[in-house]
């Protein structure tokens, strides 16, 4: 029952690597941008709204999103226009150095800012509420919460992407740029808004990340990682296969912490790179 | 051709140090249709490339309808009503058909052609609408890409190389169907290294030569000696 327990609480943390996955996986798939600054940005949201709640006072968390998921996709929109649409080309380095560069810009910003203490959104009972699936399996309300809200934000990105006029000009400009334009398309503003996007899924996932875990401005690469490997897992360009990815590397860890306590992050990196090495183009490919 | 809907002067175009085209003049009347006809390498799809806006070029170099177009970005020539159906088709493949067609109309130019229009014209793309637009046959596609560039409603379209790649009786099928594309009101400029099937189907013809303008007449004002020194530099 112990595994069924690991298995099921991996799961539902897959959702929240899931999230940290979308964004990175639906700007590469639109522009081929690898955002190296992805975690730290999802960092930046959380503190964002802990700004809000030291504004407002006492309130959920989930309140804030009101404001965060404006103002992250506000910051997309602009750090698409002001800096990264300058970077992309044939070349796929200047973008990953640029993001690189913003990701270390972000994160001495936070430490400035906020110090080096780690903080966390308290959701009140919220956070420790829960119910018996079965006997010895217990569902976490907010870790249900995560899952659910994952596949809901996927569910619309894969409605946007598949069924509006802007998901039909992302997948457009993706496809060929130059013809694009011909079609009326500015391919500078089709890239802000997909950022943009991508940034209102990084704030939902940086509140909720702020929900569960501690957070501190230097914890932003590690869900990179966690981001990253949920991608590559489930197919670069692929929504759905993104969140099994999120799936896999939250199962691996919790059922490597399982094993051994120590074995939780490095059991997720493991089954990564036997998913690397056995289907190099993760286990649902690219449909996007 | 007492009114050009489309008048070309010393249009140069690089790319890099490369002098693709060397100062191209010509002119294109209302309801006209030319054929640029021109070996390899000779400039033909670099001029169009510069046409639709796709190329940077000096403003004063591209009249349409009498105003200077050549600094304007592709989306504003498009919607000015000047279309392309580029070289190799070029659709969005992870687009379906009614999508790619779409795309093309979303401009918003008003006109004769809608979605209802290009699927009478081509009642096959309407069979298929919903599959991918890459899979389906050359010609079919090739249908697909004219299509998408009548749906921006142009008073002036050009054609790059649209045999290329597909079998001749498909060929011969897709320039049986232009006459109707190319209808009333319509100019057209017609990219082809099938010199008869361009001089079948044109008013009149212009040969490129090495980036430069080395014959130009109506058909059958030329003999073929003649053609063939413009065309090849012989």
């Amino acid at each position: 029952m112990e595994w069924i327990n690991a298995i099921v609480q991996g799961v539902l943390l897959g959702g929240l690597y899931a999230m940290f996955a979308t964004g990175l996986s639906l700007i590469f798939g639109v522009m081929r941008l690898v955002n190296i600054a992805h975690g730290d940005l999802i960092v930046l949201a959380a503190y964002l709204g802990l700004v809000v709640l030291e504004v407002t006072g006492p309130l959920n968390p989930l309140a804030t999103l009101a404001l965060v998921v404006p103002v992250m996709a506000l910051i997309g929109y602009v750090l698409q226009r002001g800096i990264f649409n300058f970077t992309l080309g044939k070349d796929i380095l200047p973008p990953l150095l640029v993001s690189f560069g913003l990701s270390i810009i972000l994160q001495n910003s936070l430490l400035e800012i906020f110090t080096a203490d780690s903080r966390r959104l308290t959701a009140g009972a919220l956070e420790v509420a829960s119910f018996p699936m079965v006997e010895g399996v217990d569902i976490g309300v907010l870790p249900l919460m995560m899952f659910l809200t994952a596949m809901g934000v996927i569910a619309l990105l894969q409605f946007v992407f598949y069924r509006t006029a802007m998901g039909r000009a992302f997948r457009a400009t993706s496809d060929d740029p130059e013809v694009a334009r011909m079609m009326g398309l500015n391919n500078r503003h089709v890239f802000a808004l997909a950022m943009a996007l991508s940034m209102a899924v990084v704030a939902v996932a940086g509140i909720f990340l702020a929900m569960r875990t501690n957070f501190d401005p230097a914890s932003g690469p590690a869900r990179l990682i966690f981001g990253f490997e949920a991608v590559i897992i489930g197919g670069l360009g692929n929504l759905w296969g993104t969140l099994a990815g999120g799936v896999v590397v939250g199962v691996a860890q919790t059922v490597g912490a399982q094993i051994n306590p120590g074995w939780q992050q490095l059991a997720g990196h493991v089954v990564f790179l036997i998913v690397l090495a056995v289907r190099p183009r993760g286990l649902f490919p690219r449909i996007l | 051709m007492h009114d050009p809907i489309l008048a070309v002067s010393g249009l140069e175009a690089f790319y890099g140090d490369f002098r693709a085209l060397q100062g191209i003049s010509l002119e294109v009347g209302e309801n006209e249709i030319v054929a640029i006809i021109g070996a390899n390498g000779a400039g033909k799809s670099t001029f169009l490339k510069c046409v639709a806006g796709l190329l940077a070029n000096a403003p004063g170099s591209i009249l349409f309808r009498g105003e200077a177009v050549g600094a304007l970005s592709a989306d504003k020539i498009t919607a000015r009503g000047i279309a392309l159906v580029p070289e190799g088709r070029r659709l969005f493949s992870s687009l379906s058909v009614e999508e790619n067609l779409v795309i093309g109309g979303q401009l918003g130019r008003a006109g004769r052609w809608s979605l209802k229009r290009i699927y009478e014209l081509f009642p096959v793309l309407a069979q298929r609408r919903d599959l991918p637009a890459t899979s389906l046959s050359g010609g079919q596609q090739q249908m697909v890409a004219i299509g998408r560039a009548l749906m921006s409603n142009p008073d002036f379209i050009m054609f790059d190389e649209i045999s290329l790649g597909l079998a001749p009786v498909v060929i011969k099928d897709i320039y049986a169907i232009l006459p109707a594309v190319i209808s009333e009101g319509t100019s057209a400029l017609i990219v082809e290294q099938d010199i008869s099937r361009a001089l079948g189907i044109a008013d009149r013809f212009i040969c490129f030569q090495e980036g430069r303008v080395s014959l130009a007449g109506k058909p059958g004002e030329h003999d073929r000696a003649a053609i063939s020194a413009a065309y090849f530099g012989m």
